[in-house]
């Protein structure tokens, strides 16, 4: 017996190992679905041990390039920052476009009563390693418990999703990328609104799995969060349909480009804090295209209290209080001045023009210095800048009729030339910039709200 | 005196220090969870825990101790992932356990020979793996033969220059 032990040792303990190890395996597979829970105290281990020097390599990485992209190497820094603010400018006025849009879809919103998710507060953290194994697409994030990060919170970059917090640790943790082929993202395409669930496959690519056959899905396509994984709040980019083929049991098999190169990814945003609310008329965007453009024309100066009382008194139909909550009715309106109507309503009844937007909105309370936009985006949760309300948002900002009668200037005006006292003409906006640099501006300014 | 793996008595064995036996397969890990950040591809292609598993388990010359280096280096790359732990510590105590029967009975100190032994240990590594994440854990996996192909032929050209750097750390017992 021990000559047999013996003779075949290294085979039994072979065995006995694999053994082990095939039981371990078992018993993480038994508790699928929080096995990675169960094996925290385990894993913890490798991190810790391998963590520390990715950090510290990373960080020593980033300073070299720092010092030599700050402070050395900086050809062509000029140019490019002549590009950048042509850039900005345009998107100035794109996104003004976009507010408008957003507003308006705000409004519809409110009057259907939905709710809808908003970022309040995001954590940008280090790519600091990776799993080093094609077979699991996971990264690691120098940010962790400390930081207020959680499991199942959602990790994306500017340009799109990145994927979802898998594990914790006090400094560390650990992304699930929407490449592997565990995942699973809520997605839709932005045209069709198809809904379908994102998932990665084992060579590292992302379908778009559970469209039907029958619909029509061409490559180019934006996909984009539904929001119904309850991990990513909808709307959010995910990336664009590449190829469309057949798949298994009538589903297309539509291969997806993701928005963030998750091949490349360096700094991360995690979601640490969603907010989930009724949109309200109030988060418009005040601002308009021609408001942007009026920014760069030479001001009109302010004309003096007495020049704006002299008028009220000219006037002869409203009382002094009212002269004083309206010093001026500018033609051109001043920087940032809000000149766009709220909501849809499109008569208030005088003297209860102190509430603006959606009846069972929230209503805001006017008159107002400033406003500020911080957090109202739903997506990006971008700040705008803080805008003074225009005087006609005020309690006592009527507008004189010709026949003398006060009507509230709150809901449905067109445009800012509305609010002028008779007599008084617009003066044209006449943009400074050259044309192409600003996509829609007549369209901007004209659209009905 | 350093603590070593010793075995045999006719054939040439070798010992490492402690820091070399723990921080090269340390170090291993840590370019493998590291460079893919850089190099994408590298994750793909490159095994390099199969690597300095080959490598320790040939020059000791021990089955036992080759398959107990390949179970813990194995089983430290499974912790790094989020797959249930024990696939790469299954597959690289085979290989261990391979690798350091077959020191014993061929003269791997030749290039030629390691390269052949790499490239053939890294397509058992990948079948066994692959048998263990279909077969126990479900996972769905494609088996290709010309990226497998091409995989051990990259392992095997970086193994033979990595086993002649890690040559030098070689203590005769």
């Amino acid at each position: 017996m021990e000559s047999v032990l013996g003779r075949y040792r290294n085979l039994i303990i072979l065995v006995g190992v694999l053994f082990l190890q095939v039981l371990g395996l078992a018993m993480q597979v038994k508790r699928s679905g929080t096995d990675e829970e169960k094996t925290r105290l385990i894993r913890i281990w490798a991190v810790d041990a391998v963590t520390p020097f990715e950090r510290a390599l990373v960080w020593v990485q980033n300073g070299t390039g720092n010092l030599w992209h700050n402070y050395f190497y900086l050809r062509g820094v000029r140019a490019e920052n002549r590009q950048l603010k042509d850039q900005i400018e345009q998107m100035r006025l794109e996104q003004v476009r976009l507010a408008d849009d957003a507003a308006q879809a705000r409004r519809l919103q409110t009057l259907l009563a939905f709710k809808e998710q908003f970022i309040s507060r995001t954590v940008a953290a280090q790519v600091i390693g990776s799993s080093g194994s094609d077979l699991s697409r996971i990264i690691y994030i120098d940010k962790g418990e400390n930081a207020g990060i959680k499991r199942d919170m959602a990790v994306m970059t500017a340009d799109g999703i990145v994927g979802k917090v898998l594990l914790v640790y006090p400094s560390v943790a650990q992304v699930l990328l929407i490449s592997d082929q565990s995942s699973g993202v809520g997605a839709l395409l932005e045209k069709s609104r198809l809904q379908g669930v994102l998932r990665g496959t084992s060579n590292g690519e992302v379908v778009l799995e559970r469209v039907m056959s029958d619909e029509q899905v061409s490559p180019g396509e934006t996909v984009l969060t539904s929001g119904g994984d309850q991990i990513f709040p909808k709307g959010l980019p995910v990336g664009t349909v590449t190829k469309v083929g057949s798949g298994r049991d009538l589903f297309l098999n539509i291969r997806i480009k993701p928005a963030a190169d998750l091949s490349k990814l360096e700094e991360v945003l995690v979601l640490v804090e969603k907010q989930e609310r009724q949109a309200t008329a109030e988060d418009a965007v005040r601002m308009r295209a021609s408001d942007i453009l009026a920014q760069r024309l030479p001001s009109v100066p302010d004309k003096p209290a007495a020049d704006a009382n002299a008028v009220s008194g000219a006037s002869g139909t409203t009382g002094a209080s009212t002269a004083a909550a309206q010093p001026k009715t500018e033609m051109k309106p001043p920087i940032g001045t809000v000149t766009k109507p709220q909501g849809l309503t499109g008569s208030v009844k005088p003297g209860t023009a102190t509430k603006v937007g959606i009846p069972g909105s929230p209503a805001p309370v006017v008159p107002k210095t400033s406003k500020s936009a911080s957090g109202t985006s739903p997506v990006h949760g971008t700040s705008l800048p803080e805008q003074p309300i225009k005087p006609a948002d005020s309690p006592s900002a009527v507008q004189k009729t010709t026949g003398g009668t006060d009507v509230p200037t709150v809901e449905a005006q067109p445009d800012a030339s509305q609010t002028n006292p008779p007599g008084v003409p617009p003066k044209p906006v006449t943009p400074s910039t050259p044309p192409q640099a600003n996509p829609q501006p007549p369209a901007d300014e004209n659209k009905p709200q | 005196m350093p603590i070593t793996y010793t075995s045999g008595e006719q054939v040439e064995v070798y010992r490492f220090s402690i820091p070399v036996t723990i921080g090269v397969p340390l170090l291993a890990l840590f370019v493998q969870a590291f460079v893919p950040l850089r190099f994408p591809r590298f994750a793909v292609y490159i095994d390099l825990p199969l690597l300095v598993t080959i490598f320790f388990a040939m020059a000791r010359r021990s089955p036992i101790s080759g398959l107990l280096t390949g179970a813990v280096i194995g089983l430290a790359q499974d912790m790094l992932g989020h797959n249930p732990i024990g696939i790469y510590g299954i597959a690289k105590t085979v290989v261990g356990y391979g690798a350091s029967s077959l020191g014993v009975k061929l003269d791997v100190e030749n290039a030629g020979a390691r390269f052949l032994v790499t490239l053939g240990f890294y397509l058992v590594h990948a079948a066994v793996y692959f048998t263990v994440a279909h077969g126990l854990v479900n996972m769905t996996q494609t088996w290709s033969w010309p990226r497998g192909i091409l995989a051990g032929l990259a392992n095997a050209f970086l193994g033979v220059v990595l086993y002649f750097v890690l040559d030098k750390f070689k203590q005769r017992t």
